[in-house]
């Protein structure tokens, strides 16, 4: 076993784009957080911010968590090229040995972090999904989400590897990784996972500014542009999120609610063959056997009993939520969330409430 | 798929029909058979790819594979559309009298077309001349530099829209069946016109309709073979068509089973799905054993093919059997699925449409069992 | 111009299913595919080939068993010149860093090349990593997530997709491109490139041939290691909801969706 006692502390590149903090930033330092109070010692959870008249952004970086910031901070890192980032962020992590990093498994993270990776030669773990350095945190994970056994492993093991977690196969299954000969040991991990905590404007941390040496010549790469293009869906194939109505819509103004309902939650509105027979909405939004099979993260069914034709086209949905007057039909028996109550009530309630969310 | 046995190559371009059949015929398979016309686009993919020139020699610019491979690119792509299919099988069935009879350059003229996706005709067929086509009355009448075709021919493949037609017409009414002569006339020439696209109850993607010959004037290298060869290069055609087109409706009786095998693990009655109801796995498993009978008629009618020892029995047999296993596995792929079998929403409704023809065209399947009949008492 | 793509042989995970009981992949009778992205890659590397087809060469090459070799000959019978196999106990085993090492050695060891796509990601591990790292061992630039190309002289400009919009990039030649499935529509093979590449020469390198250092490949030069692999427990029955006002059940629903990190 190699002696890895110069390496502390978790990093996390906390991703900026336009001098505003990603999301899934926010969500690694929470995480970050968790993970450095289960190392040895005084471990810190740090964030990572480069770019160019980034010091606005160290106050928020406290506020969701981190102890540490280190700030790159320079002309050529504004845009991001993967040729800049990689030379910056591997030469600091070679200078202050962090025992973790982490990255948002985002177009940018997943472009960095591999190369980082290899420029180190160590060990990067893709999209994860769970992390932990306890074990027995790791082992009440198995035990209550998996049918993993625990075999080999010991409530009381303190060593402090970190277990990461993510699918494989399309998500049929679950490996986790661990990277016992190298270090820093490095993950992405996906966005949308992970908890922040809760902002605290009054938490402050230690502020490095990690001098940047780069020059022209070590960007083999020119962004011309950087466009940014409200993404219309425009297939139900691609919609992340479906609402779909059915005959207890009950006509086209009520589709004009379902619309309104599918514009707050960012999705698509689909429609059962009872719906578009009765002329209320397109063919094209036909969820079932006949119009178009759907795969999305969350289906609401609103209105739709569940005829076999409509289930054939959606019952791969990741989350079904019905909403049903009648608590025995088929869509409410196969639904994850299934919500007894009428539409005209449920949905202006649940457009309200995410607005305010 | 079906279990011929195979090569390598054989299992690599089995596997591409099937790769273009479920990307491109199936999912626009239902639009295009309500709307009744070809899915041009899918037709052109399949010329690039080289569907239309598997069995043409290599002197002509096909590919020079055998029967066996040809039968089971058909029934592929039959599994996705038969309708589709039956567009390449019938201008493949044009072009087979050209090849038996004709001279090289007649041969080559075919192969420009057929190979690079043009669609060629058979017209035997006349209004009083089907199983008995004998009879026909189309004449072609020679003069000084060539014939004069008048006549009508009915329910031809590709009618509207081939570009070359194979005429057959009687040189010699005295004659009988010894006066009928093969021409192949080109679909441009002055006289040559077509009747309206018939509406057909299955393989709607092909068309059909009547052809008719005005005072069509053609060279005397227009004949395919010597005057009064007609009915002889007819019939033979016929014997080797019989087995691609006994492929078609083995294409329809797979994609028969694998719905009805889908769809009976998915649907639940009584608590549990059908698939465990021993009705059901019975039918399942008599569907099975019929296509499966039918594709090694259909392996053994082309390799005796390829062997050089066409028996007219034997593709007489795998026509007839093929689609009338067509017909029975299509149309129980209906019952399994119950009532939604007769909807349109679900695809088993057309392969029961579609498969009817399989027991009509190229040959009634009476007409096959008179072949097969008279070949045993003779 | 040569281009090199770099591909995979994968199991159709759409075909996959799990033994819930070890929790292992039942990988009997399922059919292994040209990995979906990297047959992007190889349509775009066919695509540049097909505007200048006398003075352009197209490579495949993929580390794999000897039965990758089927996959190789796909890629040929889609357009592909030549394909490269690496092919070594030695080389089992390896995880991204490993994988990347042993790629790397083998396009050193075809020589020259001007272009080399690799597809975004594979879908047996989608890990999105070969490609960047096969870039720093190369030491060439990269682009990822390259959504369309126009190629000017050694110069390509590259759309780059992001999760809201994409970049414009100019980027010099030879450089590492990964592709997405929005860049193309991969071409068909056709009958006549499945009758070639049944006789087309694959050659199959080993880890000596590659010159690669034995202690950087493998299982156990892996910075990875799987620790466990598992299955997720298969869902439960539904939550029900229907006591109280509308505004209740919205309620529990969002924060138990929120608690699950649904939204």
């Amino acid at each position: 076993m190699k002696d890895f006692q110069d390496y502390k502390n978790v990093w996390i590149f906390a991703e900026q784009r336009d001098l505003e903090l990603m999301g899934v930033a926010k969500e690694l330092l929470g995480e970050g957080y968790r993970l450095s109070r289960g190392l040895s010692g005084d471990s810190k959870v740090c964030a990572v911010i480069m770019g160019y008249g980034v010091s606005n952004l160290i106050d928020e970086a406290y506020a969701y968590g981190a102890d540490i910031v280190y700030t790159m901070d320079h002309p050529l890192l504004k845009n991001y090229t993967t040729d800049a980032y990689a030379k910056v962020l591997s030469e600091a992590i070679k200078s202050y040995k962090p025992e973790i990093v982490l990255f948002g498994a985002t177009h940018i993270g997943r472009d960095l972090a591999p190369r980082v990776a290899a420029r180190l030669n160590t060990g990067l773990t893709a999209d994860c999904t769970r992390l932990d350095v306890n074990t027995s945190d790791y082992m009440d994970y198995l035990e209550k989400n998996t049918t993993a056994s625990l075999n080999g492993l010991d409530r009381n093991d303190t060593s402090t590897m970190l277990k990461q977690t993510r699918p494989a196969f399309g998500g049929n299954l679950m490996a986790t990784i661990i990277t016992p000969n190298s270090r820093p040991q490095m993950s992405t991990v996906r966005p949308g996972v992970m908890a922040k905590l809760e902002r605290d404007d009054s938490h402050k941390g230690i502020h490095i500014n990690v001098a940047v040496n780069l020059e022209d010549d070590d960007i083999r790469v020119k962004v011309r542009d950087v466009i940014i293009e409200a993404k219309k869906i425009v297939s139900l194939t691609d919609a992340k999120i479906i609402c779909s109505g059915g005959r207890g819509v009950g006509s086209k103004e009520g589709f004009k609610l379902m619309e309104e309902f599918a514009e707050t939650v960012g999705g698509m509105v689909g429609a059962s063959r009872g719906a578009v027979d009765s002329g209320w909405i397109d063919q094209s939004r036909q969820v079932g056997q006949t119009g178009t099979t759907v795969k999305p993260k969350i289906y609401f069914a609103c209105g739709i009993s569940g005829a076999i034709q409509h289930l054939a086209g959606m019952q791969e949905s990741d989350i079904i939520i019905a909403i049903n007057k009648d608590p025995d039909c088929p869509m409410m028996k196969i639904a994850d969330y299934a919500l007894e109550g009428d539409l005209k009530q449920v949905i202006p309630e649940i457009i309200e409430q995410w607005k305010s969310n | 798929m079906g279990d011929y046995v195979m090569n390598d190559m054989q299992k690599r371009i089995r596997q591409l029909c099937r790769e273009f059949s479920l990307n491109e015929l199936i999912p626009t398979s239902k639009e295009y058979d309500i709307e009744g016309r070809l899915n041009e686009d899918a037709y052109r993919k399949a010329v690039e790819i080289g569907f239309t020139k598997i069995a043409w020699g290599k002197e002509y610019g096909g590919l020079g594979l055998d029967t066996v491979t040809q039968v089971m690119v058909t029934e592929e792509l039959s599994y996705g559309d038969a309708g589709f299919a039956n567009v390449m099988v019938a201008s493949s069935l044009a072009a087979r009298p050209v090849l038996m009879a004709g001279t090289e350059e007649q041969k080559q003229f075919m192969a420009d077309i057929v190979i690079h996706g043009g669609k060629a005709a058979f017209c035997l067929t006349e209004a009083n001349a089907g199983s008995d086509a004998g009879a026909i009355r189309t004449s072609a009448k020679k003069t000084e530099d060539g014939y004069i075709i008048n006549g009508s021919k009915c329910f031809i493949t590709n009618g509207p829209e081939a570009e070359v037609y194979i005429v057959f017409a009687m040189t010699d009414n005295s004659k009988g069946v010894k006066g009928i002569s093969a021409f192949l006339v080109p679909g441009d020439t002055p006289g040559v016109g077509h009747g309206a696209h018939e509406d057909k109850v299955g393989i709607r993607q092909s068309s059909a309709s009547d052809v008719i010959f005005q005072d069509v004037k053609v060279p005397f290298s227009a004949l395919l073979g010597k005057e009064g060869e007609g009915f002889k290069i007819a019939m033979k055609t016929l014997d080797i068509a019989r087995i691609d087109c006994a492929a078609a409706a083995v294409g329809i009786a797979q994609r028969a089973i694998d719905l009805s095998v889908k769809y009976a693990k998915e649907r639940k009655t009584f608590g549990k799905p059908i698939a465990k109801l021993q009705a059901i796995q019975f039918m399942i498993a008599d569907m099975e054993i019929q296509t499966e009978a039918a594709r090694a008629l259909v392996r053994q009618a082309a390799e005796l093919k390829d062997m050089g020892q066409i028996n007219s029995k034997i593709c007489a047999c795998a026509k007839a059997f093929a689609g009338d296993t067509a017909v029975r596995v299509a149309t129980d792929a209906v019952q399994i699925y119950g009532g939604y079998g007769y909807i349109r929403d679900y695809p088993v409704e057309k392969l029961m449409r579609d498969a009817k023809i399989f027991q009509i065209f190229d040959g009634t399947n009476q007409i096959q069992r008179v072949v097969i009949a008279g070949n045993m008492l003779k | 111009m040569r281009i090199i793509v770099c591909v995979k042989q994968v199991p159709d995970t759409n075909e996959i299913k799990i033994n819930p009981e070890t929790g292992t992949l039942i990988r009997d009778g399922v059919p292994s595919i040209l990995n979906p992205d990297d047959a992007n890659a190889l349509e775009a590397a066919l695509a540049i080939k097909d505007s200048c087809p006398d003075t352009t060469t197209v490579t495949a090459i993929t580390m794999g068993p000897p039965q990758a070799k089927e996959m190789l000959k796909d890629c040929i019978a889609m357009g592909a010149d030549e394909a490269i196999l690496l092919s070594d106990r030695a080389l089992g085993g390896s995880d991204t860093w490993a994988t990347s090492n042993a790629l790397a050695s083998g396009i050193k060891q075809i020589g020259s090349y001007d272009l080399i796509f690799a597809g975004r990601q594979a879908i047996d591990g989608d890990t999105a990593q070969v490609g960047p790292q096969i870039a720093e061992k190369l030491n060439l630039p990269q682009v990822t997530y390259v959504r369309s190309l126009k190629l000017n002289d050694d110069c390509l400009t590259v759309e780059r997709a992001l999760e809201n919009g994409y970049e414009i990039i100019d980027v010099k030649m030879p450089c590492l491109l990964t592709t997405i499935k929005e860049l193309n529509t991969p071409r068909y093979k056709t009958v006549q490139g499945i009758m070639d590449s049944e006789s087309a020469d694959i050659s199959v390198w080993n880890a000596d041939d590659i010159g690669v250092d034995k202690h950087t490949v493998g299982l156990k030069a892996s910075p990875t290691n799987v620790f466990k692999s598992f299955t997720p427990k298969p869902k439960g029955a539904g939550v029900y909801v229907s006591g109280g006002s509308p505004k209740e059940k919205v309620q529990i629903l969002l924060s138990a969706l929120e608690e699950k990190h649904v939204i």
